[in-house]
């Protein structure tokens, strides 16, 4: 039976049926409710998790780490800033290859300082060894959350996952959402069996020192590691489709691309307007389609270059930049066809930075603009009085 | 043949939880301090540890001179991250008989890590915190930390025509770890090995949150002779400097008196090279009164004689 709720609820819900042994976190617009909700189930005792209330996100995460490292379960969520004061413990987790899970809700990032949407913060982790899904919708950020676990904890993995859902547009909007069976989450997800953890009968040295001789290869292995993760990811959106009976993971999602000539690629919600707007243009004869990037690391490089071929034109729309380099997407989508003669032609927007609405008429004009010219890292409907002011 | 009745009566060799063969410098009474305290709460521990000099001389990978269960993160959040060790074996069933510690430098435990320690405080985990109090930044090439001594020269904290060392005391770490209403606080030394590892035990029969605090001479720091360390560390006692005692739930219940045995600050302060701008000079004379007064103001608080 499907219930209406926000995002940061379905979050919750998922999070609630995977039972997490540990929970620590530390309040941040947009994402709070996302603890407050599992600190109410807690309360409630319909969870029975080790709520940890920290002084920090950077707290939060270490506390994660730590509970990880002894075998258990552990959930974590923040934002923005929030998720820039975990990074250096972040990185950390990811390089002692403890599979703990976190959910981000996405928000930009200060100065100036502003609570509202974009990937800002999510990009900043890009390199950090961190596995990281993005939702379009409610049911879908539910179901990444139950096969992030999944992902992070299979043996062959071993890696941290980051599920991002867009801060305000998920976490607080609410649809309806058809919560997994605890008995049905029970057989998809087993319990975590550790390869190694901190235990006084067998004692172990984590995180050690490692010296030239040694560290570049643990790179190497993450990097591997990554590789070996796209089929898995497929794999494990399979399985739960068999056990649920709905698909909803993937590397990839594809929209109306069966004769597209032009393709939309884009993350997050927006992928929801993005399809209308591929909807209208349509309806005016164009061959439009969309591309979803429902993984971004690792980044599906082999089947986004298979899902676009034939395809002429490439839109890339994304909510995060590079600031001295340009879009991120659309330089890792430039480079999956490098020295590829089929490529296409990609044209790249920036767009919604810290909130900023995006409406239908702005990605058909978008649209239209890549037939008159070539659009590198052009910011969609800029402002010019807020061009004009000296802040 | 071999000789069984022979062999029993040999003593048993006894093993450190520390290893022998790691990489710290001669005469480091960190590297002695955490051999006795990991000796002192036995093999049914887990540890974390702060980035800093015990970290990096003991777990050379694929080298490791714990032979407990040990893990570092971070420079500051060995607090946090035993915190986490905590909740989870709880969550898991498997906390039963096992010890938590802790552990860092000064600078990890009294500056970068002091959000971490306090929250790990406040919780209420069944946790002891170690700090090693080696008065700086060692790992770094002794940098000055919240917890380096008033006029200690060290490298970012140096004497010089218009300077003295480092212009603050130390911060009251043990107090303010206190004020948190935790059950036990104590201060001890590396130079009276038997005090500090009956601290240990004491600390580990109490449940939930306790603070150690060692005074940990660092030779190559303070620049001492490394035959001098557990000296140093009982001249910093002896002059009232480094006083050692408990505290039980905010009380202090035991100091350990100086009598006679009092010393004036010139018997610490000289035969270490961080202080030795104290005597080059006929102003330094001054400067070690301000000391001298500091040693007093410590005497006098907690009835050292
Ligand atoms: C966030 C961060 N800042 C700085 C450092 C560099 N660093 C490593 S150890 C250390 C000093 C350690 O001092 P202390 O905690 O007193 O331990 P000691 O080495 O003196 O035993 C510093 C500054 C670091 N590793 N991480
Ligand atoms: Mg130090």
């Amino acid at each position: 039976m499907k219930r209406i709720m926000e995002g940061s609820m379905a979050v919750a819900e998922a999070v609630k049926v995977c039972r997490p042994h540990v929970i620590a976190a530390y309040p941040i617009t947009p994402q709070t409710h996302i603890v407050e909700n599992l600190a109410q189930m807690v309360a409630n005792g319909e969870l029975k998790s080790e709520f940890v209330n920290v002084e920090s996100e950077f707290g939060a995460a270490s506390v994660v780490l730590g509970a990880s490292a002894v075998g258990a379960r552990t959930f974590s969520a923040s934002s923005s800033q929030g998720l820039l004061l975990m990074g250096e413990v972040l990185f950390n987790i990811a390089g002692m290859r403890l599979p703990v899970v976190l959910a981000c809700a996405n928000r930009s990032v200060s100065a100036p300082i502003n609570i509202w949407n974009d990937h800002q913060d999510a990009a900043a982790l890009r390199d950090a060894g961190i596995i990281q899904f993005f939702a379009e919708d409610n049911q879908e950020l539910h179901d990444l959350m139950i096969q992030a676990y999944r992902v992070a904890e299979d043996p062959e993995i071993s890696l941290p996952c980051i599920v991002n859902l867009d801060g305000f547009i998920l976490t607080h909007g609410f649809e309806p959402v058809e919560v997994c069976d605890q008995k049905l989450v029970d057989e998809f997800l087993p319990p975590y069996k550790p390869l190694n953890y901190l235990d006084v009968k067998n004692p172990m040295t984590f995180g050690a020192l490692f010296e030239p001789t040694w560290y570049q290869e643990t790179r190497y292995r993450i990097q591997e590691t990554m590789e070996e993760a796209k089929p898995l990811i497929e794999g494990v959106s399979k399985d739960f489709e068999k056990t649920f009976g709905r698909f909803s993971g993937g590397l990839l999602e594809k929209y109306r691309m069966e004769d597209a000539e032009s393709v939309f690629i884009s993350m997050g919600s927006v992928v929801g307007t993005i399809k209308d707007a591929v909807d209208e243009l349509r309806k005016g004869g164009e061959k439009a389609g969309v591309l979803k990037v429902r993984v971004f690391r690792p980044f599906p490089t082999e089947a986004i270059v298979e899902a676009l071929s034939g395809v002429k034109n490439v839109v890339v729309m994304e909510k995060m930049i590079s600031l001295g380099a340009g879009g991120i997407l659309a330089s890792e989508i430039k480079q999956a066809f490098y020295r590829n003669p089929q490529a296409p032609k990609v044209d790249n927007f920036i767009f919604g930075l810290g909130g900023r609405d995006i409406p239908l008429e702005s990605i058909v004009e978008a649209y239209e603009k890549t037939k008159k010219q070539d659009n590198r890292d052009v910011f969609v409907d800029l402002r010019k009085e807020a061009l004009e002011v000296d802040y | 043949m071999v000789d069984t009745a022979k062999k029993k009566e040999k003593p048993p060799v006894v093993e450190s939880l520390l290893a022998p063969g790691h990489r710290a410098c001669a005469g480091c009474g960190e590297a002695l301090a955490a051999r006795l305290i990991m000796d002192a709460a036995g093999s049914n521990t887990i540890v974390a540890t702060t980035t800093g000099c015990l970290e990096v001389f003991s777990t050379p990978y694929p080298e490791s001179a714990w032979k407990v269960a040990w893990i570092h993160s971070l420079f500051e959040n060995s607090s946090a991250v035993a915190a986490g060790i905590e909740v989870g074996l709880r969550a898991l069933g498997r906390e039963a008989g096992i010890n938590i510690i802790a552990q860092g430098g000064d600078g990890a435990t009294a500056d970068i890590g002091i959000g971490c320690l306090s929250g790990m405080f406040e919780r209420g985990h069944n946790i002891l915190y170690i700090c090693y109090d080696n008065e700086a930044y060692m790992n770094t090439g002794v940098q000055r930390s919240g917890l380096t001594p008033f006029d200690s020269h060290t490298s970012t904290s140096p004497s010089g025509s218009v300077s003295w060392g480092n212009p603050t005391e130390k911060k009251p770490l043990p107090q303010i770890a206190a004020a948190h209403g935790i059950p036990y606080v104590a201060v001890a030394t590396a130079g009276y090995p038997v005090d500090l590892q009956n601290k240990v035990k004491r600390a580990l029969s109490i449940k939930g949150p306790k603070y150690l605090q060692v005074h940990v001479p660092c030779p190559l720091g303070w620049a001492h002779k490394p035959e001098d360390t557990i000296e140093i560390g009982r001249l910093a006692v002896l002059t009232g400097l480094y006083p050692i005692y408990e505290m039980e739930n905010g009380e202090v219940t035991k100091v350990r008196k100086l009598g006679k045995k009092r010393l004036p600050v010139e018997a610490y302060l000289k035969p270490q090279g961080r202080f030795r701008h104290l005597f080059a000079k006929p102003e330094g004379k001054e400067e070690i009164k301000r000391i001298q007064k500091i040693a007093d103001g410590n005497i006098e608080r907690f009835g050292l004689v």
